[in-house]
């Protein structure tokens, strides 16, 4: 048997996009097979073992009974669950029906919604099992995605950025969208990590790595968002891929409450 | 292990692997028979279309995006396309020809993946690109540089590989200056060489002997070989508008299935798109150096052997390298980022090229330029009854195989449509039965 660390790749509702970053590692990709065994990871191998594992990555949100079983049996197999990703870490653009009718939803997508089994929510890994590591992003950056796994590999824990995009967008000497062109930007209540790239291409940043260690999102709704946009606008702008993470749903429900018509009642796990 | 004194087999595949998504496999044989085959795709639905209802149209690339990691142009070009298409917006030809660029990086960066880590492990009875990285090691490691430039041009261009956050509706956010552009000249050149003796490697393989009749469907344009731009046609003949799309396509949620399968309209056949109906459809629009590295290889058009779809995918490697050079070298940076554009309520379609086949995109968007309404059809969808269709064909030949022979047999057939099942936010479990007359 192989002494390398046992390692796996596990994937829940998602794109697939953060563990494409993995195989994105063009340059990398060949140690990382000699570093680690490669215990499970569909979307590159054939070779597939059960656990345990000493390290799991997790992609996705749990959306459906099934899921929330699997992820269970993936804890109790796993040493150190890492997730990776806005799904995994905040239930990704999937958990906008959390602020809407599930039922609605249904409905809209398919001819015949009683042959969908799925729960009413989309909830990050978190909420149902201890989570060791959370990486940021949608998707995660590869860097950083290389730095959590060689840390894991020393045993010590990562230490990515908590500081705000725009330290790094200072840094990188990008001129300030909001002030140069009164553009709405998120930047000041975003998790660092992307490499800020939106102002540096004109445009204001659309929060894709979640709120920052320090945030203060009144501040920001009141001096930024709500210069140019509706209440409405600002309170829906927020409510994208990291929309059900607490700062920004809390934020955006303060500018755009549910009203009982859009809001199912139903948070459990109704299944049809 | 099978039991050769019970009357059915049953052959359960519970995690398709290497390709992009969630699915599962599960066969039932008789002893001279197919009694079913059911592609499970426990993919979780994602309700895109729910999403973008209210949703602001400058929302509308980045939101269509989160569909599909690997192939995030396509659902971002297509809707931005779409709504272009909605409000007459023109854009000028050299933000149309950097577009195209950036197309024809994400081809790169996709097919680059496909052929070297998920489908061609196949030809070599490897389980990963990992594991055949081991018996050929100069083959991959080039194949991972040939998709690290495509990984270069989309962050050059959109800022990052995965979900970039360049393109705008009107053309882009920023455009690259000219300098940033030639400073990959150097590696276009070499991925053109290297791209080619990929295709000569490729030509090496041994391929199964399966032939498939289908009907291939692609855009078509007489001007260049289409991605972003053309009518859809068909290898049956029929040419059709992309305005005309829903009259001659439809998608159907089946009953016992969960699945929206999508069909032609007065024709039960199942029809293919990706690169396969791409070749066969725009042959004479591929460079002379495609067409002639075809010819070099020996392979005879027409071709219905879907293992065929990595000649396939590596000859359109060739013309991305080949045109995106040219590109490159002759980029007119002093063309403005954006048109201005002006919000109407009005209804707007567009079709486009994903990695793996068309994609068509409709909004109707309201006067204040946000969507009332969203239909996307991506391409896993339109394929997946050609895949079960090849499935219940190449079955009766192996009867005589063990499961596990079958099994992997099988996925491999699969994989040869190289399936995005992280795509087909519609269909969430195809059970599909599939009665075989013996």
């Amino acid at each position: 048997m192989s002494k390398l660390p046992r390692f796996a790749v596990v994937k829940f509702a998602s794109c697939d996009g953060c563990q494409l970053t993995l195989l994105d590692c063009e340059d990398e990709l060949l140690a990382l097979g000699e570093a680690v065994h490669i215990a499970h990871f569909a979307e590159a191998s054939s070779h597939l073992e059960e656990g345990p594992y000493d390290i799991a990555l997790v992609e996705g949100s749990i959306t459906t009974p099934h899921d929330l079983e699997r992820i269970l049996q993936l804890r109790s197999m796993s040493r150190t669950l890492i997730t990776i990703g806005a799904c995994a870490t905040s239930g990704g653009i999937q958990a906008l029906k959390n602020f809407a009718d599930h039922q609605e939803f249904l409905k809209a997508v398919y001819a015949r919604p009683e042959y969908i089994q799925t729960l009413s929510t989309s909830t990050p890994i978190s909420q149902h099992v201890k989570v060791d590591f959370e990486l940021r992003g949608c998707p995660v950056d590869k860097v950083q995605l290389l730095e959590v796994i060689q840390a894991y590999l020393r045993g010590v824990r990562p230490k990515t950025s908590t500081e705000s995009v725009c330290q790094p967008c200072k840094r990188r000497g990008t001129v300030c969208v909001v002030v140069a062109q009164g553009v709405p930007c998120l930047g000041p209540v975003t998790q660092a990590g992307c490499g800020s790239i939106c102002p540096a291409f004109n445009r204001g940043c659309y929060g894709c790595f979640g709120p920052a260690a320090a945030t203060n999102m009144m501040s920001l709704s009141e001096s930024v968002l709500l210069q140019t946009m509706t209440p409405t606008e600002a309170g829906k702008w927020l409510r994208s891929f990291n929309g059900y993470s607490p700062v920004f749903a809390s934020e955006s429900l303060r500018l755009w409450p549910l009203t009982t018509s859009t809001k199912s009642q139903n948070n459990g796990g109704d299944t049809q | 292990m099978t039991d050769s004194a019970s009357p059915n087999r049953k052959i359960h595949v519970p995690i398709l692997t290497r390709v992009e998504g969630e699915g599962a496999l599960n066969i039932v044989l008789g002893r001279e028979s197919i009694e079913r085959v059911e592609l499970n795709i426990y993919e979780p639905p994602r309700f895109f279309e729910a999403f973008l209802q209210g949703r602001n149209h400058n929302e509308v690339a980045d939101i269509t995006a989160r569909i599909c990691g690997i192939c995030p142009i396509a659902y971002q070009m297509t809707a931005i396309q779409a709504i272009e298409s909605a409000w007459g917006i023109c854009i000028p030809e050299p933000i149309y020809r950097l577009r195209r660029l950036m197309y024809f990086a994400e081809w790169i960066e996709s097919h680059g993946l496909h052929i070297h880590l998920l489908h061609a492990p196949d030809f070599f009875g490897c389980a990963s690109g990992l594991e055949l990285a081991k018996k050929d090691p100069v083959s991959v490691q080039r194949g991972l540089k040939l998709k690290k430039i495509g990984n270069q041009v989309l962050e050059l261009l959109g800022g990052r590989a995965i979900h970039p956050i360049s393109l705008a509706v009107g053309g882009f956010f920023r455009l690259p200056r000219r300098e940033e552009l030639l400073q990959l000249v150097p590696h276009f050149e070499w991925g053109l060489q290297a791209s080619i003796d990929m295709v000569r490697w490729i030509g090496g393989f041994e391929f199964p002997e399966f032939d498939s009749p289908t009907v291939y469907v692609a855009l078509q344009n007489p001007k260049e070989y289409a991605i972003m731009n053309g009518a859809i046609a068909s290898s049956d003949g029929a040419t059709v508008d992309v305005g005309k799309y829903e009259q001659c396509f439809y998608e159907e949620h089946v009953e016992h299935s969960t699945a929206l399968h999508a069909h032609r309209v007065g024709n039960p056949l199942p029809y293919q798109v990706g690169p396969m109906a791409r070749v066969h459809l725009s042959y004479d629009q591929l460079s002379s150096t495609v067409r002639s590295l075809a010819e070099e290889i020996g392979w005879q058009l027409p071709s219905f052997n879907p293992y065929h779809s990595i000649i396939a995918r590596g000859l359109e490697l060739v013309q991305a390298f080949e045109e995106g050079l040219s590109i490159l070298k002759s980029f007119d940076s002093k063309v403005e980022a954006r048109v201005a554009y002006e919000t109407a309520e009005a209804s707007g379609c567009a079709a486009t090229e994903a990695p793996r086949g068309l994609i068509y995109h409709r909004y109707d968007l309201d006067q204040s330029g946000h969507v009332c309404r969203a239909k996307i059809v991506p391409p896993t969808s339109q394929n997946q009854r050609q895949i079960e269709r090849d499935l219940v064909q190449i079955l009766p030949s192996m009867l005589a195989e063990t499961d596990e022979s079958i099994a992997r047999r099988c996925e491999t057939l699969i994989r040869n449509y190289d399936p995005c099942i992280s795509c087909a936010t519609h269909f969430l479990k195809v059970r599909r039965t599939k009665g075989v007359e013996s």
